[in-house]
């Protein structure tokens, strides 16, 4: 009887405790990250300047990320254009496909997808090369050669994975709205002229440097959680999957969650 | 000269050095031994400096390295060079890249000269002809030469070995103590190695030093350690599961 009584509450206090742990390891985690974050502009600001790791960086995240993210932007473009017009037909409204491409890639799909795609490739690629550094001693050994690991490591990928998002975006953003204009001009046969009209009548320049914005925060936030996963492997071949796996996941769901409070905030 | 005063160091609530106290003179050959899980390799750690004591401190000619700033502590870093257990080798770079690492980022060598030297710290150390190669196209015991060239590229007083023989096979090991011994002659460095491999320690220490539930408890030159009387000492050197040593996760 007594058993019944107590049933009840033991469940609530074993589900507060449980969401109480899960809150503590949260909130560390992130201050950890955020305590990398310092850590690597300070060591940005200071002498000497990874020139060279920066750019090899920037070639590895970059260029090495451009042919998916062309693929990624040029068929949601083209999904786009015929969603919208298949859907704007039934109301007459298949002249606003041009404008709703341009919006929705320049404002939301662009830096989103790009994030979504350099999450996977590059982030998942910083956490296995740190992790595998980290369990083979390779960053004490940095450390022993009186370099610091944060700036020769963190930095150049936090400098690259900044910069880089942005411009990819911009080409995402061009190449999505071209495939949009294939598909509604030479495939749903509308007017092409009319497709650029609507396109550059509604998109003003705050829809595109706004995205930029977002893709730079995506970028820094995927460089520094993914860094960080790696810098703090532990536990083997193991503990690498369990990095490039958590840097996947946790730079994908910052990207979902902060795009949505950026946008509320950039997008008044 | 190196000092380690009352070292104190706990991870969680596994408390691995319990007041460990050693001191290496200048040029000595200082071999600490243990068992597996003794806390060897947090001593080494807090010597370079990659770990800080809860208590006690580490003197490097007479300055606490735990007190000092991160600058100031990667500028003394430039004094010791590091051999690593499984050689730590950046494997994203060519074997010359790596010996010449630290030459190329403090020294500001062009890489034609840093090459050249690096050639001749591999050439120190028994390896030709391997500059172009990456670390993934070498063996164990060449991964361990490599290491040691990197080790003594930037010139150190002080050279650390964390395990030097393991995972070698009886002759690479062999030839690896002998390249230690060459080293302390060639360079009269101080050095600092830690090792279960008693034939090791035999062959490349002044003075040896056992580590045990976190403390040194005893210390002597090779011979000193062969008679010692202390039974823990006896029990590790002459390798026996019988004895005071408790093996761990193992119940009686």
């Amino acid at each position: 009887m007594i058993n019944i009584l107590f049933k009840p509450i033991e469940c609530i206090g074993r589900g507060i405790t449980l969401f109480w742990q899960t809150f503590i390891v949260f909130t560390e985690e992130l201050g950890r990250i955020l305590l990398l974050l310092c850590s690597a502009i300070k060591q940005l600001i200071l002498p000497p300047f990874e020139l060279r790791n920066t750019f090899k960086q920037i070639v590895e995240i970059g260029i090495k990320s451009l042919p998916v993210v062309l693929i990624t932007a040029v068929f949601t473009g083209m999904v786009l254009a015929l969603q919208s017009y298949t859907g704007f037909k039934r109301f007459n409204a298949e002249v606003m496909v041009g404008t709703v491409v341009a919006l929705s890639l320049t404002r939301e799909l662009g830096p989103v997808l790009t994030g979504l795609i350099v999450a996977g490739r590059a982030g998942a690629a910083m956490a296995a090369e740190l992790g595998t550094m980290r369990v083979t001693e390779q960053i004490d050994a940095l450390e022993t050669l009186a370099t610091n690991p944060v700036k020769y490591l963190v930095v150049p990928r936090f400098i690259a994975g900044t910069l880089i998002l942005p411009s990819l975006t911009v080409i995402a953003d061009i190449i999505g709205i071209i495939g949009g204009f294939f598909v509604t001009v030479t495939v749903l046969g509308a007017n092409s002229s009319v497709y650029w009209r609507r396109t550059w009548d509604y998109l003003e320049t705050s829809d595109i440097y706004n995205g930029l914005i977002k893709a730079c925060f995506f970028g820094a936030a995927i460089a520094i959680i993914s860094c960080y996963k790696g810098f703090y492997t532990a536990g083997g071949a193991e503990g690498v999957g369990k990095a490039t796996t958590g840097a996947v996941v946790l730079s994908s769901m910052t990207i979902l969650i902060s795009d949505y409070f950026l946008s509320a905030w950039l997008f008044k | 000269m190196i000092e380690l005063i009352d070292l104190h160091k706990s991870f969680g609530g596994n408390h691995v050095l319990r007041g460990a106290n050693l001191k290496v003179e200048k040029g000595e050959s200082m071999v600490v031994i243990g068992g597996s899980g003794s806390g060897k390799s947090v001593l080494i750690k807090h010597i370079i400096g990659t770990l800080k004591p809860d208590r006690g401190s580490v003197l490097i000619d007479g300055i606490d390295i735990a007190k000092l700033s991160e600058n100031e502590l990667y500028e003394t870093r430039k004094r010791f060079g590091m051999l690593f257990q499984m050689a730590a080798l950046f494997d994203s770079m060519k074997v010359w890249e790596n010996v010449a690492f630290a030459l190329m980022r403090h020294g500001k060598l062009k890489d034609k000269d840093a090459k050249e030297i690096a050639s001749e710290k591999l050439r120190m150390v028994g390896l030709i002809g391997v500059e172009d190669l990456m670390p993934s196209e070498l063996s164990g015991g060449m991964k361990k030469r490599v290491g040691l060239a990197r080790a003594i590229a930037h010139s150190p007083e002080i050279l650390l070995y964390d395990e030097p023989t393991t995972g070698l096979d009886p002759i690479m090991a062999d030839a690896i103590n002998d390249l230690i011994v060459e080293m302390k002659q060639k360079l009269s460095v101080t050095s600092v190695a830690i090792t279960h491999d008693m034939h090791s320690a035999y062959k490349i220490a002044d003075r040896i030093a056992m580590l045990y539930e976190g403390r040194i408890i005893a210390t002597g030159t090779p011979e000193e350690i062969k008679n010692t009387d202390n039974p823990i000492v006896r029990q590790f050197i002459t390798g026996s599961a019988v004895g005071p040593i408790k093996i761990e996760g193992v119940t009686a």
